[in-house]
């Protein structure tokens, strides 16, 4: 039975090291986001000849910090390499790396990651440049070439194949984006910062790889998809070819590649221009005292100081921004199960429900930590109740000004008569006509002429009283 | 009186400063003599004439008022067109550059114009570097100015062929297996190629970059010298330079040191070329240095282990050539890209197609083994082994190259013929370490090479060796022309 069959989940994220200030091998920004097409530019990242890569010192430090967060080994002899292979977003032709098959010289080696209730060996960590893009114009047979990204300095972290379920995956990439974050390396919000690539094979079949997969999300589902696919194969006794497949993001499926990529001989060497880099003791000893508290640490402070649970740390240490956020909030007035609840809990309803976008939304929102603070102590002094407290919330999120309830005070006062409930109720009633025969047959629909209630009252009504009176008033109905 | 073209490079800039005649005199004389000979020679790609005149009367009016000058003020320099010039053609005698105007300096041009010299053109090479003799160059070989039917070496042909007929006063070549070397001996100059790491290669058009050194070349040793003193020196913009021990001295004391000739070598070479490695190696000896005989059987790997880095290197390096952002006309309308690149890449001339397509296979997944890592194996054994000879002796000597100059377009059919030139040069780009060609003599009017070699930043020694040589043999630094 292919039930038995087991999968194997290998994955290769390239990380760019978007908190460095000049690309790999030149002085160009490494912020290559700013710029007009071939604006971010010089001679040596687009490859002119006579040109020489001058290695950028501090993107070795970074690369040898998430090499020490991810457990690796880091050799003292550290080579870049020639890829060499024809494209035509390549300035050189060769692309800038690291290999292993000549004697470990990458950044890092026989690393392991834990996340969740896992862990995850980490094959190798190296260096390397990015590309250029291409883009194509509609009506145009032509393309357009942009080096504005060539030459930015990417980590790339290899594992091995130690995943059995997308979920795994999910919660690895996510313990992963944490820690870049947390390292200062890599602002993972940015477009196109963070890509996956990820390999799959069930039992005896042959591997499948996947690329083109620009969110975490989508990797996971991407490799759901694979994995019924290929077991449904499997079981119409079908061979699964091992070939490289992408991610359709639209259709979200994956297909075929169209480019036939074929094994190519990449005749790698090591790259005279760039010295062999020393990495001795005593650099990483210096490294080491400067690495900023990484998430495990930091949970752990979060549950012994903060006295918050392993869940609450967890969803806020995910997303470095939520938990600086909160941890300043927290410093102006000391109420941390009060803020953390609402940012994780509340601002969650803002984040379009997905929990990778929760990050930037706490960049993006007008309310401050100090607003958040004052909201916190409204609520612990019993000032506000939770229900005013979200109304004061919201405000502050969207326009960034906080209302103190006694500027505004009747606009937050709760509605006590039943009479008004009831004629809020009938008002609903008359305007949703549809949904109130779905509510008779589909009780959960009630729910959302609650919603609609507490809409109309703006929240002032206590909604477990409105419920009831909905209910009774169906029954009546 | 002699002509202001056979001066030597002092004598220049002593002429200049002390206003005996100006640098635009000097110039002009210059630029005259290579519209009058250049059509025969062929030694320039480019002559960078409204530059150079401009610069002669900044160079001029700086002395009239009485400011200082560079140290290399007014002489002229021709560059091998593999260096990058901004604003000037730089085409590596290929088709594949025929329209490249760098837009940056390659760091030695930097380093020259603060010295207050003159880039009076760019001169003809092997498409890029690709070669011993000039032939393979797609304007043409160059022609060796004491026999216009002979070659002229390579693949500096031009940055020696020029200095020899005193079409400027010195010149910039590259040295990767002895393409300064080569036609230095072919055309009876001084060529200098410097322990790897001395001079900057930024802005040299890579052929091989772990063999190759930007390589000067002058009429004189102490012309060498002081173009040394300017190029060489650690470079932000190249992190394979090092510290140098110059600035390097034209006070010859080189009457007391140890000399070993590498008989191998001269066992090898032409009849008449082992018999004036032997009187060189007299003259030294009455000159008062110590000097024996070695051999080295190791030697035999050298060409081979050349070779396959060479081209391993350049297969790479020559990669880039695509004609998507700079290059040649050539239209892609109605191209997919990877026919375009194949149509580009066929426009590369017979050598160099060679050179890639041996340098793809000897680096290709089952072959790297074979024959890349055991070349680098070869390369380390080598280092050792003169390392440990630099711990008896203090230079080695041996013929530039093993045959005299020969005839336009006799081995052009024989590559490995050709390959097999370069025997006595690759030893020094194999193991990184200075090695020298300076004029030993002529047999039937063709000119002969002296090698000196020596140890890693060891240059004075060679040098001291070269002016004592020079001052010895009474062999005259002029021009047949």
């Amino acid at each position: 039975m292919i039930s038995n069959y087991s999968t194997k989940i290998g994955l290769e994220i390239h990380c760019q090291l978007t908190g460095l200030k000049s690309k790999l091998f030149c002085s160009c920004h490494c912020n290559y986001r700013e710029y007009s097409p071939n604006e971010n530019i010089c001679p040596t990242c687009t490859g002119l000849p006579g040109t020489l890569p001058l290695l950028n010192q501090t993107a070795i430090e970074k690369a040898a910090m998430v090499c020490m967060a991810l457990n690796c080994t880091i050799p003292n002899n550290i080579l870049f390499y020639r890829k060499n292979y024809f494209y035509l977003d390549l300035p050189k032709n060769f692309q800038l790396t690291q290999y292993n098959a000549h004697g470990i010289t990458s950044i890092g080696v026989d690393g392991l990651l834990g996340y969740g209730q896992g862990e995850a060996r980490i094959r190798r960590v190296q260096l390397e440049e990015d590309p250029g893009r291409l883009s194509y114009v509609k009506g145009s047979s032509g393309s357009l070439i942009d080096y504005n990204r060539a030459g930015v300095p990417l980590v790339e972290i290899v594992t091995e194949p130690d995943f059995h379920d997308p979920k795994d995956v999910r919660l690895f990439l996510n313990k992963l984006a944490s820690i870049v974050e947390h390292l200062g390396v890599c602002d993972t919000s940015l477009e196109g910062a963070v890509r996956c690539d990820a390999n799959i094979s069930i039992g005896d079949s042959r591997r499948v790889e996947i690329k083109n997969v620009s969110s975490f999300g989508d990797v996971e589902k991407a490799l759901k998809f694979e994995m019924t696919r290929q077991k449904a194969m499997l079981n119409y006794e079908m061979e699964i070819r091992g070939e490289t497949r992408h991610w359709d993001e639209q259709r979200k499926i994956t297909k075929q590649s169209r480019t036939k990529e074929e094994e190519q001989d990449y005749r790698y060497f090591h790259e005279p221009d760039i010295p062999s880099i020393q990495i001795d003791e005593d650099y990483l000893k210096e490294l080491h005292s400067k690495m900023p508290e990484l998430p495990d640490e930091r949970k752990e402070r979060f549950i012994n100081y903060y006295k918050l649970t392993e869940h609450v740390s967890k969803v806020l240490i995910d997303h470095k921004d939520l938990a600086d956020y909160f941890e300043e909030s927290a410093k102006i007035y000391f109420a941390p199960k009060e803020i953390s609840s609402i940012i994780v809990t509340d601002l969650m309803s803002y984040a379009d429900d997905n929990s990778k976008k929760l990050g930037s939304t706490i960049r993006n929102i007008k309310m401050s930590p100090k607003q958040l603070a004052e909201i916190a102590r409204m609520i612990k002094e019993g000032i506000v109740n939770r229900k005013t407290a979200k109304q004061l919330l919201y405000e502050a999120v969207v326009s960034g000004k906080l209302i103190t309830s006694s500027e505004n005070e009747t606009n937050f006062r709760k509605i006590d008569d039943e009479g008004l409930i009831l004629r809020s109720i009938e008002n609903v009633f008359e305007t949703e006509s549809l949904a109130v025969l779905d509510a008779k047959k589909n009780p959960n629909v009630s729910n959302y002429l609650l919603g609609k209630v507490m809409e109309l009252t703006k929240g002032r009504v206590d909604p477990g009283r409105a419920l009831s009176l909905i209910n009774k008033k169906l029954l009546e109905h | 009186m002699s002509r202001l073209c056979d001066l030597s490079l002092d004598e220049v800039t002593d002429g200049i400063r002390n206003q005996h005649f100006s640098a635009e005199d000097y110039v002009s004389h210059i630029l005259e003599r290579i519209a009058r000979l250049d059509a025969d020679i062929k030694a320039f790609v480019s002559v960078n004439t409204d530059h150079a005149v401009e610069s002669a009367r900044r160079i001029d009016s700086k002395i009239r008022r009485g400011e200082k000058v560079g140290y290399l003020a007014g002489i002229t320099v021709g560059i091998k067109d593999n260096i990058s010039t901004k604003g000037l053609r730089t085409t590596c005698a290929s088709r594949l550059l025929a329209d490249y105007v760098p837009p940056y300096d390659a760091t030695v041009i930097r380093k020259l114009k603060e010295s207050d010299a003159i880039v009076i053109g760019k001169l003809n090479l092997d498409e890029f570097a690709m070669g011993s003799t000039t032939e393979f160059s797609n304007f043409g070989p160059t022609r060796n100015p004491w026999n216009l039917d002979y070659v002229a070496g390579g693949s500096s042909g031009g940055s020696a062929a020029a200095v020899a007929a005193a079409e400027c006063t010195a010149s910039l070549g590259s040295d990767t297996g002895g393409s300064v070397r080569c036609p230095a001996s072919f055309c009876s100059v001084v060529g200098f190629k410097p322990t790897y790491g001395s001079v900057s290669r930024y802005g040299l058009i890579a052929y091989s970059n772990s063999l190759e050194q930007i390589a000067p070349i002058a009429r004189t040793v102490s012309g060498v010298v002081r173009l040394m003193n300017v190029i060489s020196g650690v470079d932000p913009n190249d992190d394979t330079t090092r510290t140098v021990a110059s600035p390097y001295s034209v006070e010859s004391n080189g009457n007391h040191l140890r000399i070993a000739l590498l008989n191998n070598l001269t066992v090898n070479a032409q009849p008449e070329v082992s018999k004036c490695i032997y009187s060189a190696m007299d003259t030294l000896s009455s000159a008062g240095c110590i000097c024996e005989e070695i051999t080295l059987d190791s030697l035999e790997f050298a060409l081979a282990s050349y070779y396959v880095i060479a081209m391993a290197e350049a297969s790479s390096n020559l990669a880039r050539y695509d004609n998507i952002r700079y290059g040649f006309d050539l239209d892609p309308e109605g191209y997919e890209w990877n026919s375009y690149f194949a149509k580009v890449r066929s426009n590369f001339g017979e050598e160099v197609k060679r050179r890639i397509i041996v340098g793809t296979y000897v680096l290709s997944s089952g072959y790297y083994g074979r024959y890349y890592l055991k070349a680098q194996k070869v390369r380390a054994l080598l280092r050792r082994e003169f390392k440990s000879l630099y711990s008896k002796y203090d230079v080695i000597i041996a013929p530039t190259m093993p045959i005299l100059p020969f005839k336009i377009g006799e081995k052009i059919g024989d590559p490995i013929k050709i390959y097999y030139m370069d025997i006595d040069t690759v030893i020094s780009n194999l193991t990184g370490m200075p090695a020298i060609s300076i004029p030993a003599g002529f047999s039937n009017g063709l000119p002969i090479g002296l090698q000196i070699m020596s140890d890693d930043f060891q240059e004075q020694k060679i040098f001291d060796v070269a002016l004592l040589f020079e001052r010895t043999s009474k062999i005259q630094a002029r021009s047949p022309l």
